[in-house]
């Protein structure tokens, strides 16, 4: 079976890893502490993909999410990486 | 008046109560099942004891000596001859018993996995976590347990337990009593309790099985005194009867060495008693009843449901200064008002605090007492308390009227009845938008109804065939204040839905301002003057001569009630919806409505223009101009309306859709040939021949094709209809400016009605393969499954007749089942979205400070305030420059 990377597909909007300095800059713009963020699963496919190109992700690891939106074009999420269960 | 917190919550825990617990905190050891003695005094250790509280007025509670409102209650307790199970902990009980030992009452796992599954359920705080997250983690380990068939600890052989719902447990068909299960339970040390999830400083499993029964206080089980002088004990106290007798022969028996088969019965009997007497509708067990056969409301049933506690008394709280009445239509009321019956009027308060700036108009108030009317014999407001600083109230009547209004003072609070001019709340339910409750001054008026400007209908979604509404006085200066700045009509114009005006002209405004513009009629001074009388213009518009006479025409008429400063390009909806060429298509004179500086000099208003949902005008004027303007047109517009039509007159009827017999005969002629077509349809069908459409079976490919061939032959009809119904028609007047009905409707009436329909297909059932025995079984032709040749107006056959039954009656189905289900979704989204705020930064967050979204709507925009749903109308924007550009 060949494997896809997921992050190419059409409807999988772009993931990128925030770095530890843009990081605190994400926050103090958001006025948000980390731990209120929504967040996203280690062993989400998108998460392991992202694994795979750029080794292992530590959790609480910042991920910007920039998605399409009808809206207003671009939208940009943040999501903070969690590892434990899942339910 | 106390604003302070006095107390505040730290925490909340949940744990069982112990029997030690119950009997701790019960004042009395209930042992009589007896309530009252024949004096109707409580018995002493009877089920009414005075230590549990007290509901007649005279006594005294014997625990803490307060009188009736003063004691808040206190709990007793019954002590059962015999432990049974507590129905709310089934589930849990069984759990425990099939993961632990039978003999040793450890956990049956083996010490390596007990190690390992300590570290995982250790990582719960257990005050902290999400119960959810360790009920998971604690299912594993108990299903890993359970599977187990032998102790590991102590080597005994285990039988597996079955649940024999509702109460009874069974080991190989051997009952387990109570009795039983609480040893066992008790068996299970400490440590063990940590892999089930449970928090062995608070709680024991064998508090799962009762031994103690608690007795809530008097309080929460009253007994009422019927106007016979009969006393009524609540179902409470009648179940907790039950149990105490139960439990007492139950023990007599043991006690006296009954044979073993009658103190089972027994305690069967008690184990039953005490569940109906948590939940009276267990499943498996038949309900309790009264004497007169309804059946117990007990614990569970107080709190569940519709009717219980939850929902009916907490989320849905009966309130004071309301009122609730039909309502019906009044034209000369401004959107913003709202007509309030003087009986209401009088009924309803305001409190107003007596200060030294109102001192003297509000000691006029009360002088003129509770029932005031003016030299005119008008509703004037009087006053109907008057409460002293120490909070006693005194009620004014017309003889102390004269009297306390001298006495009231600064400081003193007058309950002053409702004014015009107030601000109240008018609300009808169900409550689906924020618009179905807006704030409305206040106009009192004769009759008994609530009255209001028929703008505002569709806001409320309310008509006047029976609808009653609510009407809310609000009681503080500041909700006062915060009701006039976003809770009145005016501010309520844009709505959130579709960022465009909720709020406008309907049916007849709608007609009338059609027959005003269209084709720009002129008017005689004496009807002009007449028709504008309505509305209270500045000054009557520009006139031209024709024939010596001064004549006005209706476009300038309309102009009168338009704001200046407004300026508007826009297409109406006349030639939208025209299928074939439009006659209006080569005169963009009426198409296409132009208001330069609140000046109209061409097109057509009609639905576009006014209408809710759509309405250019109302929406640019509120956008451009404010509430307070656009509320003042829909104002003029409605009254204008009525008086443009009902001075012109507007009526239709059946003589309406009169169309030539030839005509008449071509329809006819159409759906022949549309029979015809059917016909040759099915012989190819039935001879084989017939294509299938891609991706279609034959049969498939038959059913559309049919339905195309009847949709074609009804609208060949209507159009051939059309053409003897202009626009002098009073229906296609109402159709075509969007006032009520579609063309399709004058269609059915006077060209045909068609194919009816059962979901999206032809009518296909009823008796096997035909729909009524008057068609040979299998005929698929055009009248045996639905197609109505004939017109309304020409009446129906019988078959036509029943077929349209079918049709008609899937519609009204649909609503029902549509209008229930949607209720409930919505119902479940606006509960998970309630507490959802947007902050300063626009992000969405919950109550926490969770981020749902990190920008509202992802662009930031508030649809109310949207052009709907875009941010900007830039064809608007670029048409105001060029205006004022040129200026």
């Amino acid at each position: 079976m060949t494997k896809i990377n997921v992050l190419k597909h059409d409807m999988v909007p772009e993931h990128q890893i925030v770095g530890k300095d843009e990081e605190e800059r994400v926050l103090k713009e958001l006025k948000i502490g980390k731990d209120l963020l929504p967040r996203i699963n280690r062993f989400d496919p998108a998460i392991k993909a992202l694994e795979e190109i750029n080794g292992p992700i530590d959790d609480d690891t910042l991920i910007r999410i920039t998605r399409k939106s009808p809206t207003a074009g671009i939208s940009v999420y943040y999501r903070v990486v969690e590892g434990g269960l899942f339910k | 008046m106390t604003t302070g917190i006095s107390k505040r919550i730290s925490s909340i825990q949940f744990a069982l109560l112990s029997p030690d617990e119950i009997r701790s905190m019960s004042q009395v050891k209930v042992i009589t099942a007896d309530t009252y003695d024949d004096d109707g005094y409580p018995i002493e250790r009877g089920l009414m004891d005075l230590h549990m509280g007290v509901i007649e007025p005279g006594l005294k509670c014997a625990t803490c000596f307060g009188k009736v409102d003063e004691c808040p209650g206190h709990f007793g307790h019954i002590e059962l001859a015999m432990p049974v199970v507590h129905v709310g902990f089934i589930k849990e009980i069984k759990i425990f018993l099939e993961a632990t030992c039978s003999s040793c009452g450890r956990i049956k796992l083996t010490l390596d996995q007990m190690e390992k599954y300590k570290h995982k359920i250790e990582r719960f705080d257990f005050s902290l976590s999400d119960p959810e997250n360790i009920g998971l983690v604690s299912k594993r380990i108990t299903d890993d347990a359970t599977r187990r068939k032998i102790c590991p600890h102590c080597n005994a052989p285990q039988k597996t337990v079955i649940l024999d719902k509702p109460t009874t447990f069974r080991e190989e068909g051997i009952k387990v009593t109570p009795k039983e299960i609480r040893e066992r339970l008790e068996r299970i040390p400490n440590e063990d309790l940590l892999f089930f999830g449970m928090n062995s400083t608070v709680a024991r499993p064998e508090w799962m099985v009762l031994t103690v029964l608690p007795v809530p206080p008097i309080n929460v089980r009253p007994s009422i005194t019927l106007e016979t002088g009969e006393r009524s004990e609540d179902d409470l106290t009648h179940k907790l009867v039950d149990i105490i007798r139960i439990s007492q022969r139950l023990r007599e028996s043991r006690d006296n060495g009954s044979p073993q088969l009658i103190i089972e019965d027994l305690w069967d009997l008690l184990q039953f008693h005490v569940t109906t007497y948590f939940d009276n509708q267990t499943a498996g067990i038949p309900p309790a009843r009264h004497r007169s056969g309804r059946p117990l409301k007990t614990l569970v049933q107080r709190l569940k449901g519709k009717d219980g506690r939850f929902r009916s008394n907490l989320s849905g709280k009966r309130v004071n200064f309301s009122a609730r009445t039909v309502i019906s239509p009044e034209p000369f009321l401004s959107v913003n008002e709202v007509g309030v019956p003087e009986k209401a009027a009088r009924e309803l308060t305001i409190p107003v605090i007596v200060t030294q700036f109102n001192i003297e108009s509000i000691r006029e108030i009360v002088r003129v007492g509770p029932e005031a009317r003016d030299e005119f014999n008008r509703y004037q407001a009087g006053a109907n308390y008057i409460i002293r600083p120490d909070g006693r109230r005194i009620k004014v009547t017309a003889q102390n009227a004269e009297e306390n209004s001298k006495k009231i003072d600064i400081t003193w609070t007058v309950e002053r009845q409702l004014m015009e001019g107030d601000i109240v709340l008018f609300n009808r339910q169900p409550s689906l938008h924020r618009m179905s409750m807006m704030a409305h001054t206040v106009r009192i008026m004769q009759g008994q109804t609530f009255r209001f400007n028929l703008a505002v209908c569709t806001p409320y979604n309310a008509d006047f065939d029976g609808d009653e509404m609510n009407l809310h006085v609000i009681q503080k200066e500041e909700a006062r204040a915060e009701a006039r700045i976003i809770m009145k009509v005016q501010e309520q114009i844009m709505s959130p839905r579709f960022g465009g005006p909720i709020i406008g002209g309907i049916h007849d405004h709608i007609t009338s301002m059609f027959l005003l513009t269209h084709k720009n009629p002129v008017f005689t001074e004496d009807e002009t003057v007449h028709m504008l009388s309505y509305v209270e213009p500045a000054k009557l518009p520009e006139f031209h001569l024709v024939d010596g006479k001064k004549m006005f025409s209706g476009r300038d008429i309309f102009s009168s009630i338009l704001p200046d400063g407004l300026n508007l390009k826009y297409k109406s909806k006349l030639c939208s919806g025209a299928t074939e060429k439009c006659e209006y298509e080569d005169r963009p004179e009426d198409i296409f409505v132009t208001i330069d500086n609140g000046k109209m000099t061409t097109g057509t208003i009609d639905e576009t223009s006014l209408g809710p949902f759509s309405g250019v005008i109302i929406d640019k004027i509120f956008r451009s101009l404010g509430p307070e303007e656009a509320s003042k047109f829909v104002d003029r517009m409605t009254r204008l309306a009525v008086g443009f039509i009902t001075m012109r007159g507007f009526s239709t009827g059946i003589t309406d859709y009169d169309i030539p017999k030839m005509a008449v005969e071509r329809i006819k002629e159409i759906g022949r040939d549309a029979e015809a077509k059917i016909d040759q349809l099915i012989k190819v069908y039935k001879d084989g021949l017939l294509e299938s459409l891609p991706g279609r079976s034959v049969e498939e490919t038959l059913e559309i094709e049919i339905l195309r061939i009847t949709g074609e032959a009804r609208d060949g009809s209507g159009s051939v209809a059309s053409q003897y119904l202009g626009m002098t028609n009073p229906s296609v007047i109402m159709a075509r400016s969007g006032a009520r009905a579609k063309m399709l409707n004058i269609a059915e009436v006077a060209g045909m009605v068609g194919q009816q329909s059962v979901r999206g297909g032809r009518i296909n059932r009823g008796y096997t393969d035909r729909t009524l025995p008057h068609f040979k079984r299998g005929d698929i032709g055009a009248a045996a499954r639905g197609f109505v040749i004939s017109s309304y107006k020409s009446g129906l056959n019988p078959i036509e007749y029943f077929m349209h039954s079918i049709g008609g009656r899937e519609g009204l189905v649909d609503i029902a089942v549509r209008t229930s289900r949607s209720g409930y979704m919505q119902r479940r989204l606006i509960n998970a979205f309630e507490d959802l705020k947007v902050d300063d930064d626009r992000k969405v967050q919950d109550t926490i400070g969770s981020i749902v979204q990190f920008t509202y709507g992802e662009d930031g925009i508030d649809p109310t305030r949207s052009d709907s749903g875009e941010s900007l109308d830039l064809d608007y924007v670029i048409y105001n420059l060029d205006k004022r550009g040129k200026k």
